[in-house]
């Protein structure tokens, strides 16, 4: 049967109340940065040196987000899920980098012979990273597998919450200042430009490691199985994949990833807390989902564009707004953004439609 | 496999985990803090409870697989005792030869006299005798029959309840004509000997007794007309509203407080359970209601620079409800499209991001930043001034069954089919003619106004609303609570409150390690029972249902719809 329906002309009456309150969100969030970057140009009270400090640093801790949110888009990709005690493997990571630092700085170590004692930090920060995170996958996630989907969001709450304040038990409340190395106080001079040390280290080193992951996913073998898995579980499995054994191996890459990225943290902030992980944890997370949740060098980018909007963000938009203290509003942008990605492109930059496919 | 064919393996390995978890709980400071708490005085205290408990622990997991062969389970478990001892042993040994302290902070000599009944390393031989000892008890317990096991571990609990809340237990029993039998059953620290005694013997007669009268009574009961059936219903609900009315009388201010925070925490979990448990919107930011809530009964009725109105609590109060209601609806609209977990990361994002903006130098002059709105009156009706917690209380239960039977009604009305429909999927329900926009708004809306409402009462609790009070831990307790309970069911609302409110708050000296267990049992229970301790018979049904008959393949399909 079929019954010819008036179609209304003209595309304005097909627009329902949900959309134009949508369009008006994203009109008023285009105004509103307009308004705020024309505001803080014109009255021009930064100079050039303000605006390149505050896009290394975006830069510096952009790649940190991009190397946690590494282990968030890999989980993702394979098992659907978010991996809420991410960041808390990022935590302990931190935790270890400290008192690994402490103990090579107690016998002078860590400034005798920089080179080796970061190699060293890394590698011992990467491995405990490591291992938590399998125990996590182990414990809390692996008996799950198949259960309905907030079963494992909600464990790996619970994971979160006892990774947290296991720490806290065991190493104390406070925060812990880290040791510095001597060789990376001050700045290096690029092309005219001053740069933190410590912020190119982090800049250099993250690049590297990402750069590894991403030969090792795209060249490897088991990189190729992870991607197979990543597209479809059931057919890697009937293609002789391993899948458990892919999973184990995404869960040990992403929690080196994330305790290497613990360690550059805490090179450039020099504390460590028990509580530290919930919020690179959180952004990195909203760096995947920027960038395209399942990919990885949506990941990265994701986090690059993370960090520079939160760094030069508060004083190029809000500052032109006239609102005080801009900078406490960093974590505001952020989630701004997370929230206006899932609304309006979930996909994110390189991803495909997930959201809709998968979700 | 190697379960079968290696026992001794196995055994090895279970002695090996159990005694890592030991010496785990020993440096995260647990025992130490237990330590303090007198159990039976003068008999056993908390921390070598602990130990013990998993020794014992040690042995049940070691001797189940191999239950029906007595001699061997008590031997596998006696030996997986033996290991744990040994590596608890071991920490002391290391404790001693090298300081730890440097690096945990809870490794203080104090915790290695504990461990080591105060003879330092000559104790290692009986830090592993009395695990193997304690684990072969545990191991036994296997072997017996089902009955006296449970009357054991009646007695076990009831004496571990009393024990660790002896404080509480005791603030109850204040009244005078009491005080014959509280000096018998407990001394300043714990229970006396004696009391532990009495109390073992009194929940062993009443576990026993429930065990021979359990089938006869729900013969009896099932037995009756239907009619007589909705009677001894009735005549329950009564008694239970009459108990609740004078609940405060006798419990005093401090238990009236938990009370009250256990009902705020049920109208919050009400509020998300329509969200999440029949509409299945996972909602991470469900916090910025209860703010909102909060903050328009502050600003209207406080007596501060910060007033925008002087109303009385009351009249503030329906303007809350309006106010949580447009924000909900708010938040809401711009999520309608957002699915699954990236709901609950966008909604987690809008909550930081209120909290965060009210928190800012930003919005100080309205809403007083970190200082926030102090000064709120309390509510004062027919010349009855709702001064402390025991007067609270009856808001508290007052609006809880309201927004209860609303809430019951809402299941079972148009609706909440409706909800329920959309949350089994989406695109079914649309095709079913469901207009999903306003089903969505809906339960946004009226789940903020549960919210809403608790956040009113919490502010004259408090007397002062601050945005610290409103962190996104507040959203994932009200989840874990509702899953705790069980999705979707009313009642199970209740049952998560007490335990994941009530309990940790009677705690109150261990709070440092609340979060540490909370996190392990919410691990534990989506393992153990993910329907939660008091579920709808849907999600029961359900959940044993897909984890038993539908192979793993088909499963991820019906996810990926």
């Amino acid at each position: 049967m079929s019954v010819a329906i008036p179609v209304p002309r003209g595309w304005w009456r097909r627009l329902s109340v949900v959309e134009l309150y949508l369009w008006a969100f994203r009109i008023a969030v285009v105004v509103i940065v307009l308004w705020g970057t024309t505001g803080t140009l014109r009255a021009g009270r930064y100079t050039s040196e303000v605006w390149i400090d505050f896009f290394v640093f975006g830069l510096s801790q952009g790649a940190i987000y991009a190397l946690i949110a590494l282990g968030y888009t890999m989980v993702y990709g394979i098992l659907r899920m978010i991996n809420f005690a991410h960041g808390d493997i990022f935590m302990v990571g931190a935790y270890t980098a400290f008192y690994a630092a402490r103990a090579l700085h107690v016998r002078g170590l860590f400034n005798g012979n920089p080179a080796f004692s970061l190699a060293v930090v890394l590698a011992v920060a990467m491995g405990v990273s490591l291992v938590t995170a399998l125990l996590v996958e182990r414990v809390a996630y692996r008996p799950l597998r198949r259960a309905p989907r907030l079963v494992p969001l909600i464990s790996a709450i619970g994971a979160s919450f006892f990774i947290e304040y296991a720490v806290r038990g065991l190493y104390g409340s406070g925060y812990q200042a880290y040791p510095e190395f001597e060789i990376f106080k001050g700045e290096w001079v690029l092309l005219g430009i001053g740069v933190l040390r410590t912020q190119a280290v982090v800049i250099v080193a993250s690049l590297l490691l990402m750069t590894a992951l991403y030969l090792f996913v795209m060249r490897t073998k088991t990189g190729t199985a992870m991607r197979a898995v990543s597209e479809d579980i059931e057919v890697a499995a009937l293609m002789g994949i391993n899948v458990d054994r892919i999973i184990v191996v995404t869960f040990a890459i992403g929690g080196a990833a994330a305790g290497a990225a613990g360690v550059l943290y805490a090179l450039v902030f020099k504390q460590v807390h028990f509580f530290m992980g919930f919020y690179p944890g959180i952004k990195a997370f909203t760096a995947a989902v920027l960038g395209g949740i399942g990919n990885i060098p949506g990941a990265m980018l994701g986090g690059v564009f993370l960090g520079l909007f939160e760094s030069v963000g508060p004083i190029l938009v809000l500052d032109g707004l006239g609102i005080p203290a801009p900078y406490q509003l960093k974590d505001v942008i952020a989630f701004t953004m997370l929230v206006m990605v899932l609304i309006f492109r979930p996909s994110g930059i390189l991803g495909e439609r997930l959201a809709q496919k998968k979700a | 496999m190697t379960a079968t064919s290696r026992p001794w393996r196995r055994t090895l390995r279970t002695g090996l985990l159990w005694g890592t978890g030991a010496v785990f709980v020993a440096l995260v400071g647990l025992v130490e803090v237990l330590q303090g708490k007198e159990i039976i005085t003068g008999v056993i205290a908390g921390g070598h409870l602990l130990m013990l408990l998993l020794a014992a622990g040690a042995g049940l997991s070691a001797a189940r697989p191999q239950a029906h062969r007595p001699g061997v389970a008590v031997g596998s478990a006696a030996a997986s005792g033996l290991v744990a001892g040994l590596v608890v042993g071991a920490l002391v040994a290391l404790a001693s030869a090298m300081p730890l302290r440097g690096m945990f902070v809870a490794a203080s000599p104090e915790l290695f006299a504990i461990l080591s009944f105060g003879r330092g390393v000559a104790a290692l031989p009986w830090i592993a005798l009395t695990g193997a000892a304690v684990a072969a008890g545990g191991g036994a317990l296997i072997v017996l029959p089902r009955a006296i096991r449970a009357l054991l571990s009646a007695m076990i609990g009831a004496l571990l309840v009393i024990g660790l809340l002896h404080e509480q237990v005791q603030l109850l029993l204040q009244a005078d004509r009491l005080t014959p039998l509280r000096e018998l059953v407990f001394s300043f620290e714990g229970l006396t000997p004696v009391g532990a005694l009495l109390i073992a013997g009194v929940s062993a007669a009443v576990s026993g007794l429930w065990q021979v009268q359990r089938p006869r009574m729900g013969a009896r009961i099932a037995a009756l007309p239907p009619q007589g059936r909705r009677r001894l219903r009735l005549v329950g609900m009564l008694a239970s509203v009459l108990g609740l009315l004078v609940l405060p009388l006798f419990v005093g201010p401090f238990f009236s407080q938990v009370l009250v925070l256990v009902g705020l925490y049920t109208l919050m979990g009400l509020g998300l359970n329509l969200e999440v448990g029949f509409a299945g919107l996972l909602d991470l930011g469900f916090v910025a209601f209860f703010a909102a809530g909060a903050y328009t009964v502050g600003l209207l009725t406080t007596g501060t620079d910060l007033a925008v109105a002087s109303l009385s609590w009351w009249s503030a109060m329906l303007v809350a409800v309006v106010v949580s209601l447009i924000a909900g609806v708010f938040f809401g609209l711009p999520v309608l499209g957002i699915r699954g977990d990236y709901l609950a990361i966008a909604t987690l994002g809008f909550g930081e991001i209120i909290r965060l903006l009210v928190l800012s130098d930003f919005l100080r002059p309205w809403l007083g930043g970190s200082q926030g709105v102090l000064g709120i009156p309390k509510p004062v009706l027919f010349g009855f001034e709702f001064r402390g917690p025991e007067q609270l209380f009856f808001i508290t239960v007052g609006a809880s069954a309201v927004i209860a039977f609303i809430a019951a009604r809402l299941r079972d009305s148009r609706l909440g089919r409706a909800w329920m429909a959309m949350r089994e999927d989406e695109d079914v329900a649309q095709a079913m003619g469901i207009n999903l926009v306003n089903v969505k708004l809906l339960a946004y809306g009226i789940g903020a106004i549960f919210a809403g409402v608790s956040g009113a009462i919490f502010a004259v609790m408090v007397g002062s609303v601050f945005p610290h009070s409103f962190s996104v831990l507040v959203s994932i307790n009200v989840l874990a609570l509702i899953i705790v309970g069980g999705m979707g069911s009313l009642p199970g609302v209740v049952v998560g409150a007490l335990f994941l409110v009530g309990l940790p708050e009677l705690l109150r000296e261990f709070s440092d390690f609340r979060y540490l267990v909370y996190g392990a049992a919410l691990m534990a229970m989506m393992i153990l029972r993910p329907e939660g301790l008091w579920p709808s018979a849907a999600q029961r049904r359900e959940l044993h249902e897909e984890i038993e008959t539908v192979p793993p393949g088909e499963m991820i399909e019906a996810e990926e719809v």
